[in-house]
């Protein structure tokens, strides 16, 4: 929402970015954090003056992610980004547990359940939150206890999962809360003591920092232990191996920060956004619950996501039809599937504002989605 | 005056040529690789596939082959847990897996994880060299059957060069898979896997120039090395790595490695040149200094010096700050123990506590080395002017 930029200066031959979910624009703050720790020679884990100086910088990025995020600072552990962050929660604290796994999570974590593991799905209701009952009779369910992942925001169609009931669940039945909160840091406050979570997994690139860096959150006073899925040189407290990224971290903790102190109202552009579409039949994924203030997932009924992200592309628009991961694969969405909407799962785009976006922006995709909706012929961006 | 950066082995400052490179990708990559649906997401993935070319450039090996990871620690953990576990799932009887004692940690770490998956680990003796003998191979291959045996192609303390024709040779003949770590190999010596006898190989970004937060792994095509992945997810890299892959992370690491490839010749002189002026400088002021390994085929930007006997590493370290070198790898230093690779190649705990690693730099000029000749002289002759402390009362 940067009006203030000269709008007699854009390059309209540049494609208009809708797509923050699958990474957000670079915020400057984080590209001067990055650059700072890029000056810095040292190998963090080296005792000479240069290390020292890389270890003093990454600690520092480490209590800012943890007093932003609510843990200790020791329990915040750092990775090469978010899938990473959600692997290392399963495999590293789910040993022993069985996993129950929401329908919508990313396929991180639906794929990540390591193997052998015993895995139940999760079934979302027709707004594509969990269904409580069903949670609680998952989690009565007699055998091991529980492993939870439920994912805070929904990368495809925003929707919040109402953690803080699913944590007093989890709490109830000693069952362990692993939150996905990958597409909310940064977007909306993400306190893991306040959430009841016993971990989170968060990305750099997702929240306008530098891709190679993500980091996992746990609960509690006492650093807490977890069996590795790599090990390297005991780097991160024996629990994630390898030299660590100090620009990608540098600029993780700085772009968390600039989100935070400086939140962008998006929800005004997406309801304007949302409301237009609807005025030329788009039906909304998930309306009617609690949504990350960002994203919006259209569907269009009768035409073929693929044929709608290949129009809006020549039109100039990065938007998606799912995540990122598999966008070059389908364009049919396990998530809105999941959430009981048939044929809509292969006819639905996704629109994700980044933190940098114009209210002409907006604008112009609104005008090219009714042009296309109406199914008129090809209309170049200006 | 600026510390004297002589530990170059834990991690490379960023190349200025890679680092024009990493502030134009900030600026021009905005979109997520894996999007393909869009053109700023084409544009990041043309760039990752730049840098795999790159990459595969220096290596000897086919786009193709090269498999992004977030650094070598984690090729390492892929390349020997991946190739034993697919083995195993896949009904092999294959149970043996062997490194060198004189391994990084993380090598011997991943193969140590897999003791406790029923594999059969073997750790290898080096001679006083500090290199692996191919009879002491060949005797550990013929015992049982081996899935994977993983040797590093230069050591990160010493510098020492291993044979991997031979030993590599040796393995294929036993029908195992030879993983080499290229963490310090890579663009300082040549290598051309598709001569090399070799199934997997690691390299990483932040010890040739190249920005942390990226490495590499070399996957053999033919014949074929499958592995099963350390984690899943979106399937990146044709399902061996999940994870968004850092595009301007890797466009550094793809100039790193072509730099690495054209000035490599360059560079090699001149670390042998900084090494010799060193060591010329030091030697009439302080006599008795020893380069373990020294009749090796070493790297040349690595060496391994130890001290006259009546000096410990440690104490000279403490009163030398104007340069930074290290007791052993970066990983371990915390510990500030001696190296437990110089006593795996039968240096005495003593002797091995005289030791210290000195790693110059592409950027190390001359006249820095004769300033750390100096410098280390300096602190050496110091803490032999110091009178011994009495020891601490007990408690």
């Amino acid at each position: 929402m940067n009006d203030k930029t000269d709008d007699r200066v854009r390059d309209f031959s540049k494609p208009v970015y809708l797509d923050a979910n699958a990474t957000e624009p670079l915020r400057p703050l984080a590209r001067v954090a990055m650059l700072e720790a890029a000056d810095l020679t040292g190998n963090p884990s080296s005792v000479h003056h240069a290390g020292r100086q890389a270890r003093a910088m990454l600690e520092e990025a480490r209590n800012t992610v943890a007093r932003r995020l609510g843990v200790a600072p020791l329990n915040c552990v750092f990775t090469s980004g978010g899938t990473e962050a959600n692997v290392l929660a399963m495999h590293g604290l789910g040993q022993g547990r069985r996993f129950l796994v929401g329908r919508t999570e990313h396929d991180a974590v639906r794929k990540g359940v390591p193997d052998g593991a015993d895995r139940a799905w999760l079934e979302v209701d027709s707004h594509g939150q969990v269904c409580l009952d069903l949670l609680d009779a998952a989690l009565s369910a007699p055998g091991a206890p529980a492993f939870v992942c439920l994912m805070l925001a929904n990368n495809e169609t925003g929707v919040l999962h109402p953690i803080a009931e699913v944590a007093r669940l989890c709490r109830q039945h000693g069952a362990h809360l692993h939150v996905d909160a990958v597409q909310a840091a940064g977007r909306m406050a993400v306190n893991v003591e306040e959430l009841g979570a016993d971990s989170l997994a968060c990305s750099g690139h997702k929240m306008g920092g530098p891709k190679g860096a993500g980091a996992l959150l746990l609960r509690g006073p006492a650093p807490r232990a977890l069996a590795p899925v790599f090990e390297g040189g005991g780097q991160e407290q024996g629990r994630r191996g390898g030299t660590q990224p100090l620009p990608a971290i540098a600029g993780l903790a700085a772009a968390l920060c600039d989100a935070l102190d400086n939140p962008q109202d998006l929800l005004p552009l997406r309801n304007r956004l949302e409301q237009a579409a609807q005025a030329v039949g788009a039906v909304v994924c998930g309306a009617g619950v609690p949504r990350l203030c960002n994203t919006v997932s259209l569907a269009l009924p009768g035409r073929r996501a693929q044929g709608q992200l290949m129009r809006l592309d020549l039109d100039g628009f990065c938007v998606s039809a799912g995540s990122a991961c598999s966008s070059g694969k389908v364009a049919f969405s396990h998530v809105l599937d999941a959430m009981g909407l048939g044929e809509l799962a292969g006819q639905a785009i996704r629109v994700s504002l980044p933190w940098n976006v114009r209210e002409a922006d907006v604008e112009r995709f609104v005008q090219s989605y009714a042009r296309m909706a109406a199914g008129a012929g090809l209309a170049l961006a200006q | 005056m600026a510390a004297l950066y002589f530990d170059h082995a834990a991690t490379t400052p960023c190349d200025p040529r890679v680092q024009a490179v990493l502030l134009r990708a900030l600026a021009e990559e905005n979109g997520n690789p894996h999007s393909t649906t869009h053109a700023s997401g084409i544009r990041a993935a043309r760039m990752v596939e730049q840098a795999r070319a790159q990459v595969a450039a220096l290596l000897g090996a086919d786009e193709r082959e090269i498999v992004f990871t977030s650094g070598a620690t984690e090729s390492n953990n892929l390349a020997i847990k991946g190739a034993a576990r697919h083995l195993a799932v896949h009904g092999s009887p294959r149970r043996r897996v062997i490194t060198v004692a004189t391994e990084h940690k993380c090598v011997l770490q991943s193969v140590a994880d897999l003791a406790g998956e029923g594999f059969e680990p073997v750790i290898l003796p080096v001679n006083p060299l500090g290199q692996v003998e191919p009879d002491v191979l060949a005797r550990a291959l013929a015992q049982a059957p081996t899935a994977v045996v993983s040797i590093a192609a230069a050591n990160n303390e010493t510098g020492v060069l291993q044979d991997l024709a031979t030993l590599g040779a040796l393995v294929a003949q036993a029908g195992a898979l030879l993983h080499t770590d290229l963490a310090q190999a890579a663009g300082k010596t040549a290598l051309d896997l598709h001569t090399l006898p070799v199934a997997l190989a690691s390299i990483s970004s932040h010890k040739l120039y190249g920005p942390k937060g990226a490495g590499a792994l070399f996957v053999r095509r033919r014949p074929r090395v499958r592995l099963t992945p350390l984690f899943s997810g979106g399937g990146q890299e044709r399902g061996l790595r999940s994870g968004t892959l850092p595009g301007f992370l890797l466009a550094g690491f793809g100039e790193a490695c072509q730099i690495a490839r054209t000035d490599m010749a360059h560079d090699g002189a001149h670390l042998a040149e900084v090494q010799a002026v060193f060591l010329a400088r030091l030697g009439p002021q302080l006599p008795g200094c020893v380069v373990n390994a020294q009749e090796a085929a070493r790297l040349p930007g690595i060496f391994s010096l130890r001290l006259p006997p009546d000096l410990r590493a440690a104490e000279v370290l403490a009163v030398m700050p104007g340069l930074e070198v290290s007791l052993g790898s970066a990983c371990s230093s915390a510990e500030l123990a001696p190296s437990y690779v110089l006593e795996a190649m039968g240096l005495s705990f003593e002797e091995a506590g005289r030791s210290l690693r000195l790693s110059p730099g592409r950027f190390t000029s001359t006249a820095e080395a004769e300033r750390a000749a100096d410098s280390l002289a300096q602190a050496a002759l110091q803490v032999r002017a110091t009178p011994p402390r009495r020891p601490m009362p007990a408690a």
